[in-house]
């Protein structure tokens, strides 16, 4: 993807392309700086509903785990449909420990969460040197392959209390409060994801990823070190997702196999991924939050699974044939394309290319 | 572990080794035609044994006999899969978006099994289900022989399709070099067609097999899945013979492990194959691309 802005002959001089990008970035500011006081305000705005604030929640959840997810997927473009295994990771890690620990329910058991990231990060590095020896679409078999290994391993070792799955301290916070509570937890979370996405993706770290997605080969031959990096985003992906299943162990009270390590999870990472748009920072938050809370009122209004089963696949598959590139890099070029037509000086012509490595690409 | 039960172990081993490998081979197949790697194989093999379980309880049909009808519809349904989705992917990341297209269709499959059938377990039943072979000391159940010979013909019968025919040399050669066979004038996109329909067809036979020697619901495909993945990943992704091979192979050490110490660890035999295979010899133990080189 090689970003062409001054090959273009009516390029703008330096100081007025340089307008429309600091023009940019003020959006870009805006949209944050509003984006997070919905985020702050919104449990006063639905303080009745429970229901929603129930649904907000989940898709915070997963606004943070696929954030997560793209830090190693969307940058390397190395698909891991495996990340259920940290996720339940998190939530088994926080159950044993508040357990074993007798820790007091209530905010104290929050102090475990680190300890949940920790867990999964750990774990991912020896499960990253065995699936990173081989190469894209092998490599998400293997993932696949350890989701099922940790499945079973839940199922059948005698510490995770078998299909019976594990109750965690009872938690007596009051019904009005307990969801709002969760939620901020789980904003905390989010953001503290995105920070750490956009700082991979502006760092020399980010761009070797990103080298790595766009002709591994040559990235080596330039002198990254791709294993190590991949390796390393890896990890990095994992630990949000380890903290993420650790919140949602303790917000439902008690875990399952089946639960915690849900193959649907690992999909439901990728297609989130896929709608908003893999590679960029708004399309994971974009994509879960969207396809969440859609997903939780969907199981809210048909109770049948199996309905909820094919709407899901067939929107799946939709977005794979009409937006494989996602939502964020679409419109991105839409705007960008519309931009460069308008007359004036301003046109800065920037090459469709969605996920660019150079120039400003959709954040 | 007496001796007796160690021969009873692998004689299993070796029949369900048959029906599995009639469940692997359409996966192996349409990975080795076109780098696709098929994750609703699970479902689909659900669903044929959802297809046999309906013509039976509903029209009386024997499950043999049915599958004359099941397999032509899994035959129709594999080609929509790649006329419909498959054809339509940019050639340079087709594989990973495979798998997602493919698990989009494992989770419809789902969906509809579960709103038709619910989610208890079923079992096919036929006259022939119960009564086995006895020799010496050993019980060889009628089921797992009929559905080994249904495997050694079927495998048979794909192997001569692929290299004996003429169909077959048309679909080696659009997978060899796409450019060159469209100059050669074989229709590479009818070939792929055709070849992902008969992949997804075999299914159902395999399907009809497990579901006259196991219980299944709706989400059953994921646990087979994974199995049915290390298989081909042990045979070599492509490789037919390779994929009998590694089946019976797979489960006679999975049997082991279930009479030796418990049936629920063995499972885990077709994951590790998973991982030190692709660790140590990603090619997997009988070659890879065995279609393309023969």
């Amino acid at each position: 993807m090689s970003a062409t802005a001054g090959t273009d002959p009516a390029a703008a001089p330096g100081t007025e392309q340089g307008t429309v990008r600091s023009r940019s970035r003020l959006a870009v500011r805006l949209v944050v700086v509003v984006a997070l006081a919905i985020g702050i305000l919104f449990p006063l705005a639905e303080n009745s509903d429970q229901g929603t604030m129930s649904i907000a929640f989940f898709a915070l959840i997963f606004m943070a785990s696929v954030t997560a997810w793209n830090i190693f997927s969307g940058y390397s473009g190395y698909l891991a449909l495996g990340h259920a295994v940290f996720f339940g990771t998190g939530a088994y890690t926080i159950a044993l420990t508040a357990n074993d620990w007798h820790v007091p329910a209530g905010w104290s058991i929050m102090w475990l969460l680190p300890l949940c990231g920790l867990a999964a990060g750990v774990l991912a590095i020896p499960l990253g040197l065995v699936a990173l020896r081989t190469r894209r679409h092998v490599f998400v078999v293997v993932t696949i392959a350890f989701f099922f290994i940790f499945q079973t391993l839940a199922t059948n070792l005698s510490f995770t209390g078998g299909t019976g799955g594990l109750q965690l301290p009872f938690l007596d916070w009051n019904y009005d409060v307990y969801n709002e509570r969760f939620y901020y937890v789980a904003l905390v979370l989010v953001v503290l994801t995105v920070i750490l996405s956009w700082v991979v993706r502006r760092s020399r770290f980010g761009l070797q990823l990103m080298a790595i997605r766009d002709d591994e080969d040559r990235a080596r031959g330039m002198g990254v070190r791709t294993t190590r990096v991949k390796l390393a985003a890896f990890v990095l992906s994992a630990i949000p997702v380890g903290i993420a299943g650790g919140i949602w162990a303790y917000f439902l009270g008690s875990i399952y196999p089946q639960s915690a390590f849900d193959p649907l999870f690992d999909i439901a990472l990728a297609l989130m991924g896929f709608i908003g748009g893999i590679g960029t920072i708004s399309g994971p938050l974009l994509g879960a939050l969207v396809l969440e809370s859609l997903q939780q009122k969907l199981t809210q209004t048909f109770s049948t699974d199996g309905l909820y089963l094919i709407i899901y696949g067939a929107l799946f598959l939709a977005v794979l044939l009409l937006l494989p590139r996602g939502i964020v890099p679409s419109v991105a070029e839409r705007v960008r394309s519309w931009r460069a037509r308008r007359p004036g000086p301003s046109a800065s012509a920037e090459p469709a290319a969605g996920t660019g490595v150079a120039g400003v690409a959709p954040q | 572990m007496s001796f007796d039960s160690l021969i009873q172990a692998i004689l299993d081993g070796v029949l369900t080794g048959g029906v599995y490998a009639l469940m692997a081979a359409g996966l192996s197949l349409i990975f080795g035609v076109m780098d696709i790697i098929n994750i609703a194989q699970g479902a689909m093999v659900i669903l044929g044994a959802y297809l046999s379980y309906a013509l039976s309880v509903h029209l009386g049909i024997d499950l043999f006999l049915g599958l004359l009808i099941t397999v032509p519809v899994m035959f129709v349904l594999g080609m929509f899969l790649e006329w419909g989705f498959i054809r339509r992917l940019r050639e340079g990341d087709r594989t990973s978006m495979s798998i997602l297209i493919t698990y989009a269709f494992a989770i419809i499959i789902e969906g509809v099994l579960t709103v038709l059938f619910g989610t208890d377990y079923d079992q096919l039943s036929a006259s022939y289900l119960n009564s086995s072979v006895h020799i010496l000391n050993f019980y060889l159940p009628d089921i797992y022989l009929f559905g080994f010979a249904l495997a050694v013909v079927l495998l048979g019968g794909l192997y001569v399709m692929f290299f004996r025919t003429k169909f077959g040399r048309g679909l080696r050669a659009s997978l060899q070099n796409r450019t060159a066979a469209d100059l050669v004038g074989i229709n590479v996109n009818r070939t792929r067609m055709l070849a992902t329909g008969i992949g997804v067809g075999v299914t159902a036979a395999g399907g009809m097999v497990y579901g006259a020697t196991s219980a299944f619901n709706p989400d059953s495909g994921y646990d087979l899945i994974s199995r049915l993945l290390a298989i081909v990943i042990l045979g070599g992704m492509g490789s037919i013979g390779g994929a009998m091979a590694s089946a019976v192979l797979l489960l006679i050490a999975a049997d082991i492990v279930a009479t030796a110490w418990e049936p629920t660890w063995s499972i885990l035999v077709f994951y590790a194959a998973i991982i030190l295979v692709l660790s140590f010899r990603p090619i997997g133990l009988f070659g890879a691309r065995a279609v393309r080189s023969q």
